[in-house]
This record gives C-alpha cells, sequence and structure tokens, in this order.
C-alpha cells in the first residue's frame, strides 16, 4: 500500500510566480490606497477599531478653569461637527478641506478631557494618562505658554501630534519649538507688529513707556517683542519690571509708576493678573494724569474678551490685540459663532475658537495623510494652506509650525451694547505685516528636530 | 521721598488687610485652640457678600439685542433705575457699603454654623487634624463658589464719590505726585476702627473680660461657672465678621474670585506666626509690619540689589524672627509648646 506524502512545500513554479507578483503589487500600491497601512507601526494606532480617540487637556480648575471650559466646549462642538452631527460649523467653510462629517478616517471620534491646572507638572501628569491609559493620538488645549512648553516637549518624547491651545509666547514656536507640536495662535512678536503703527497713529512717536511683565516665559518674550516694536516707532522705553504671576495686588509695582516720567503704561500680563493690575492703574488715577505734557496711556497687548469682561469699564479706550473674536464677518467665524452661540447661549472666546479650529485642521490632517500616524500627519500639516476659519488666508509654516494669518487690534469699547460686546476690533493687521524670518532674532534658538511616532 | 511715602502706604493698606485676617485667626486659635485654615475662605465669601448685593441690587430687565442673530444678547437696564430713577443709581453705586450693613449678620451666621456644624467636633483632635478638616471645608467652599459665580474676577466697584484718587502730596504740602486712591485710605481707617473696635470689644466689657480670662485659663473660668464655650462659640462668630468685613471692603481694590481667600490666607499665617501664636497685639503689629516690608522690597531700587527679593521677603523674616525669637514677636509661653 502506497502512501502520498502531503506536504506544505508543495510549491509550484506557477504558484511562485503568482505570489511574487501579488506581493510586488501590494508593495508598489500608493500607501494611500490601503487602509491601515501603518498598522502597528506608531504610538496609540486605532488600528480596527472603530473610534479613535482625542485628549482635550485644559484648565478645568483654576484661574483659568473659565476660558477651559469655553476651550472643552469648543472641543466638544469640534467633535459633534466632526462625526456629523449638529450644522457642521466650519466644516462647511474650511477650504480645502478632506472632512465628510463621517468621524476621521471613518472611525468616530471619541475625547478625553484632563485638567492642566495651569500647572506644568500637572498639565504634563494628565497628558501623560492621556496618551499612555487612553490611547490618545492627538493631545491639544491649554491656556499658558508654560503648560503649553511644557505638554509640547512631553508628546515629542511620547510620540503624538501636539496641537497648541492658547498660548502666546514666541518661544513656543521658537527655541521651544518641537517637530510633533503645532500653533494656531498668534505670538508676542506679531502682537507687537500689529499694535505699533495703530499706537503710533493714536499716541504719536513721542512716548516714555514703563512695562510692567509677568515673570515667566510668555511676559519675557511678549516685553521684548512689544518693546522693539514700539522702539521702532521712536517711542523711549523707561522701566521694564517683572511682577510675580497672581501677584494680586500690584499696587508695589504700581506706585513708582507715578514718579517715573513715563507717559505710558504696558501692561504684560494675562487673565487675572491683567484685570488686577489694570484695575489698580486706574484706581491710582494713572488714567486721568498728565505726563509731559500728554495724557498718560495704558496698552494691554494681549487681550482676551473673557478676562475684559473681568476688568469692566476700566478697558474702555485701550488698545490691545486678539487672535480672533466672535465679531468678525467672514463666513468661518460667522459659521463658528452660530454654531457655539445656538449650543450654549453666548459667543465663543478667541480660546475657543483656537482649538476649534485646531480640532478640525488635525482631523482634515489625518484624512489628507491617510493614517494617525503623527510623521504622516506633521508632513500634512506643514506648509498647509486653508482659509475659511476665521483669520483669512493662512498657513501652518513648516519651518516653525506657527501659524501666519490677519491679526486683530481691538480696543475697549466705550459704549457697549451687551456684556459680550467689551471689544471692538479697530483694525485687521495683514498677515504679511505680522510675517518673519524663521531665523528672526526673537525665535533664534530653537531646533524641531526629528519627527516621533512613538514606541508601537 | 515721594515713593517712600506711597510704599509706605502700600504697606499700610496691605497690612491692613493682613492685620484683620491674622486677628480673626488669631481670636479662633486664642479662644478654641482651633489652627481654621478656612478662615481665608471667610474673607472670600465677605467679599462675595458685595458681590451678591451688586448683582441684587442690577437685577435687570432684559431686552433683546436683535442686532445679534447667533445667541442670547441682550441690553440690560437695572429695575432699580427704570422703578426710581432719581435714587436708583446712587443705591447701586453704593452697593459695597451697603454690603457691610447685610455681611455683619450674613459672617455672623456663617462663622456660628461653620463652629457648631463642624470645627467644634474637632477640638480634641490634634492640629493636624484640625488644619486637614479646616482647608477641606475652604476647598469646598471655593468650589460651591465657582460653581456659582465663576472662576473669573468679578469687579465690584465702590462709589462714585470714592473712586479716584486722593492728592494727599498737595494736600500736605508735598509733590503733587502722591497720589492714593481714596478707596484704598478708606479701607486702612477703615481696618484701624475694626481692629480698634475688636480690642475695645475684648478690653473693656464683661464679655471681653470673660473671654480674655477664658483664653488665659480655661479650666478656672469653667469652674467658676461661666459657660466660656458659649462665649467662644460667639467669638468664633465675630472673627468670622471681621473677615468678612476685610472681605467686603477690599471688593473694590481687588476684584473678587473664588481664590482670592487662599491667596491671603497662606500670608496671614506667617504674620500669626511672626506676632506669635494667640497673641492679638502680635498679629496686628506684624501683619502692618509685614506689609510695609513687602512692599518695600518690591521697589525697583531694592530689587536691583536683590533680585526676586519680593517674592520672599516675608518667609526670610519670618525665619529671622522666629530664630531670634521662637515664639513669635509677642507670643506667650505655653502656646503651641508641648
Amino acid at each position: 500500500m502506497s502512501k502520498k506524502i502531503i506536504t506544505t512545500n508543495d510549491w509550484s513554479r506557477r504558484s511562485v510566480l503568482k505570489a511574487g507578483l501579488g506581493t510586488a503589487a501590494v508593495a508598489g500600491a500608493p500607501m494611500f490606497y490601503m487602509k491601515n497601512a501603518y498598522a502597528a507601526e506608531y504610538l496609540n494606532d486605532p488600528g480596527d477599531a472603530s473610534s479613535v480617540k482625542f485628549g482635550f487637556n485644559v484648565p478645568q480648575t483654576g484661574a483659568y478653569a473659565d476660558e477651559g471650559a469655553d476651550e472643552l466646549r469648543a472641543y466638544e462642538l469640534a467633535v459633534q461637527h466632526l462625526n456629523g452631527e449638529g450644522d457642521g460649523g466650519m466644516l462647511n467653510t474650511m477650504q480645502p478641506s478632506s472632512l465628510k462629517g463621517n468621524g476621521v478616517l471613518g472611525k468616530k471620534v471619541e475625547f478625553v478631557t484632563g485638567d492642566t491646572q495651569t500647572k506644568s507638572d500637572a498639565a504634563r501628569a494628565s497628558a501623560k494618562r492621556m496618551i499612555e491609559k487612553d490611547g490618545v493620538t492627538m493631545i491639544t488645549g491649554g491656556s499658558s505658554s508654560g503648560v503649553a512648553i511644557a505638554v509640547q516637549g512631553l508628546c515629542q518624547e511620547a510620540g503624538v501630534i501636539f496641537m497648541a491651545g492658547l498660548t502666546h509666547s514666541n518661544d513656543t514656536t521658537g527655541k521651544d519649538k518641537r517637530r510633533n507640536g503645532f500653533r494656531h495662535f498668534f505670538n508676542g512678536y506679531m502682537s507687537g507688529q500689529a499694535l505699533g503703527p495703530v499706537l503710533e497713529k493714536a499716541y504719536g512717536k513721542e512716548r516714555n513707556a514703563y512695562h510692567l511683565t509677568a515673570d515667566y516665559t510668555w511676559g519675557w518674550t511678549q516685553e521684548a517683542s512689544i518693546k522693539a516694536s514700539t522702539e521702532s516707532i521712536g517711542w523711549k522705553t523707561g522701566n521694564t519690571v517683572k511682577t510675580p504671576v497672581g501677584a494680586g495686588d500690584f499696587s508695589q509695582y504700581i506706585t513708582p509708576v507715578l514718579n517715573s516720567g513715563a507717559d505710558t503704561l504696558i501692561l504684560n500680563h494675562y487673565g487675572k493678573d491683567m484685570i488686577n493690575s489694570l484695575t489698580q492703574a486706574v484706581q491710582f488715577g494713572l488714567r486721568d494724569k498728565q505726563v509731559n505734557g500728554q495724557d498718560f496711556v495704558i496698552v494691554v497687548p494681549l487681550y482676551s474678551r473673557l478676562m475684559a469682561q473681568g476688568a469692566g469699564e476700566n478697558v474702555k479706550g485701550i488698545f490691545g490685540s486678539t487672535n480672533w473674536h466672535w465679531s468678525l464677518p467672514d463666513a468661518g467665524s460667522q459659521a463658528f459663532v452660530k454654531s457655539f452661540g445656538q449650543a450654549y447661549g453666548f459667543p465663543p472666546s478667541q480660546a475657543a475658537h483656537t482649538c476649534y479650529v485646531q480640532a478640525l485642521l488635525y482631523a482634515d490632517a489625518c484624512e489628507r495623510a491617510g493614517t494617525f500616524m503623527p510623521c504622516e500627519v506633521v508632513k500634512a500639516l506643514e506648509d498647509h494652506k486653508f482659509d475659511g476659519m476665521g483669520n483669512g488666508p493662512t498657513e501652518y509654516r513648516g519651518a516653525d509650525h506657527q501659524c501666519f494669518k490677519d491679526v486683530l487690534v481691538v480696543k475697549g469699547k466705550d459704549n457697549p451694547s451687551s456684556q459680550f460686546d467689551v471689544l471692538e476690533v479697530v483694525e485687521v493687521t495683514p498677515r504679511a505685516q505680522v510675517e518673519y524670518e524663521p531665523d528672526n532674532e526673537f525665535f533664534a534658538g530653537g531646533d524641531l528636530g526629528p519627527c516621533n511616532n512613538g514606541a508601537a | 521721598m515721594d515713593a517712600i511715602l506711597l510704599q509706605i502706604l502700600n504697606g499700610l493698606d496691605k497690612g491692613g488687610a493682613y492685620a484683620l485676617i491674622a486677628l480673626g485667626l488669631t481670636l479662633a486659635f486664642g479662644t478654641l485652640g482651633i489652627v481654621n485654615f478656612a478662615h481665608g475662605a471667610l474673607f472670600m465669601l465677605g467679599a462675595f457678600c458685595a458681590v451678591s448685593i451688586q448683582s441684587i441690587l442690577t437685577l435687570s430687565k432684559k431686552v433683546k439685542d436683535e442686532s445679534v442673530t447667533f445667541f442670547d444678547a441682550y441690553k440690560e437696564t437695572p429695575y432699580l433705575e427704570i422703578w426710581f430713577p432719581e435714587i436708583g443709581p446712587t443705591i447701586i453705586d453704593w452697593a459695597v457699603p451697603l454690603s457691610i450693613l447685610i455681611a455683619i449678620p450674613v459672617m455672623l451666621l456663617i462663622g456660628l454654623a461653620m463652629e457648631r456644624g463642624l470645627i467644634r467636633f474637632f477640638y480634641k483632635r490634634t492640629h493636624a487634624e484640625q488644619i486637614l478638616v479646616t482647608f477641606g471645608l475652604a476647598i469646598v467652599i471655593q468650589e460651591i463658589i465657582k460653581a456659582n459665580f465663576g472662576a473669573n474676577p468679578i469687579p465690584t466697584a465702590a462709589p462714585d464719590i470714592v473712586a479716584g484718587s486722593a492728592n494727599i502730596g498737595s494736600l500736605v504740602g508735598l509733590s503733587d505726585n502722591i497720589v492714593y486712591p481714596w478707596w484704598r485710605l478708606i479701607y486702612l481707617v477703615f481696618a484701624l476702627v475694626v481692629i480698634g473696635g475688636v480690642f475695645a470689644f475684648l478690653q473693656f466689657t464683661t464679655f471681653g473680660m470673660v473671654v480674655r480670662a477664658g483664653m488665659h485659663d480655661r479650666d478656672m473660668v469653667n469652674l467658676l461657672g461661666i459657660n466660656v464655650e458659649k462665649r467662644f462659640t460667639i467669638v468664633f462668630g465675630l472673627a468670622a465678621v471681621v473677615a468678612g468685613l476685610a472681605g467686603v471692603m477690599y471688593a473694590p481694590i481687588l476684584p473678587p474670585d473664588y481664590h482670592i481667600g487662599m491667596d491671603f490666607l497662606v500670608l496671614s499665617f506667617v504674620v500669626v506666626v511672626v506676632g506669635g501664636m494667640g497673641s492679638l497685639g502680635g498679629a496686628v503689629a506684624a501683619g502692618f509690619l509685614l506689609g510695609i516690608l513687602q512692599s518695600f522690597a518690591s521697589t525697583n531700587e531694592v530689587k536691583s540689589i536683590i533680585p526676586g527679593i519680593d517674592q520672599i521677603i516675608i518667609y526670610l523674616v519670618a525665619v529671622v524672627i522666629l530664630l531670634v525669637r521662637p515664639r513669635g514677636l509677642m507670643g506667650r509661653r505655653g502656646v503651641m509648646e508641648d
């Protein structure tokens, strides 16, 4: 009795040829034709899962909790729009757009939240938890440059994308820039470039400025930027005084201004510090003072509508700059204000706007890249040009991951018609006026470095 | 000279707030032996009394702003102005002084409720446990305020008549540059009056005499048939009123937020320790002393010699004083010394 032995090595010449052709076809096919082409090659790859998770790291407690709550509202709205719910908001105005309202790459968008507490260590801890435990592909949010720089560094090390929230320090896309991090918000240098000509027109060339500056990365870089800008229009800089963050009572820093010979006070403060220092400067009669034959004036280079409401009547007539304002008439802004206003009953803040836009930009980049793999998303975002998101034609410059767009110069409104109507846009400074070379002295010293996909 | 005078005024003003809070802390510690970390929250609640009264007085008729279509924006006119066009605006303008009248009974009730409802259960527990429970209470109160009023500071204006600055320089024949906000001057006078009132109450009334005797030897007063605990409870209420009034009056200086009490509490504890645990006079003296030192340390001249000194001066002085006088400036023997 004979026995036929069957082995798995029975390859015929024909089957070897077929297999070889098949392999060549697969290897040669463009990657974007294939779902999950990059499977298991990067950290937190959602693989075949039906959903993908984003991490919203915002201040939910602490001094910026209201701003954080507004950011979270915007993110929730963005998730709804990405998943095809609601009226679509800026998905209808964003140009170009690969978003279809069916999630991202066919996966439903889910999210987890973290509380930065506006503290770098707490923000890093919550971001780490979201990356390691929740498996997010992207971290976004925040309301402080110190936090943004800390979390950006963490995301770079871990290998996920960081889409910064509200961060205005030059350093975020300057000496501390990272390949995995992107900033849509404008920066201190841009504020200086936008404000300079407006201040010259309003107050002339003969001014002696006194700076009170929050003593951390944002304050330092904004002071340097505004100082350079005002000096370029002929102003002199008297004193530049650093104040502790959260000082509360600024009287001991304001009284020296009275005898300094300065006729202009520049408050490089944000949030609660801005409210307190501005309120107290007005109480000390600075706005009623005459120095060097001119009216004493105050400038707040970075305004926030939420904070301006806190300072009440004291903001009237005071110039500053802002990234975005709900009263802008363009289609993108109006679409976003409509969605947000109908969902929550009040207009969005600039923090809400930048966070909403960042979420959409990330999702769009993933669609265009065909993957959530960080390095491919980085490639899709670098030098990406878009419009219809509230600030005119905008570009994510590849050299430093800074968005370049128009900047708004605003002024505290004299006769507000509602509780939200505290700032008026006095000038939309064109993008060309605030652009700079990547090696500009205010941004020098950093290196994007290589992209990091993280360990799979 | 001008700068020195202005920094002294700043120091006295800030010292007034420290002294008022430290006075209440010391009263609670001296009588009930409780280390009350919720005392800052009482200061904050006082400030929010002013915010609440202002909100009530400015309750408004809302007329929808038809020019805004995406959300509900309203043009608001306070009912008081509609109903009483003559005196309505004046009543609103005087919201903060009016709040003082409301804050006294409100803070007294809060103080009594806090002592009877929670703190009395911790008299016989260790100081560490007292600190934990009162700190927890402070956080709960903060979060309640944040949930109701938000996290952002709320502007609370002083009456228009005292909204500007006093030209002290020209009043006393010095430079015109010596100007100081009226409300801060009023705060300083107010602090001195309240401190004087508390001392007079303890010094010149029978109630005060019993309290002082109880602070000195609680058991002996009890043995004499006097219910000293009841009086101490009232003193705790009094401490809450002092902290609350300090908060009400501070609201126009610093727009209140839920964290304002905690900002003052830490410094006020240093003030109590420097003044001497349980010493009312020490708390007041240390409050003004540290306020003035902090102001001078913030001047550009001092900071150019020792950068950052403004942020550590209070703690530096506390270390030096505790090294030289371990019981603080006016501390009594036996207090917190086991």
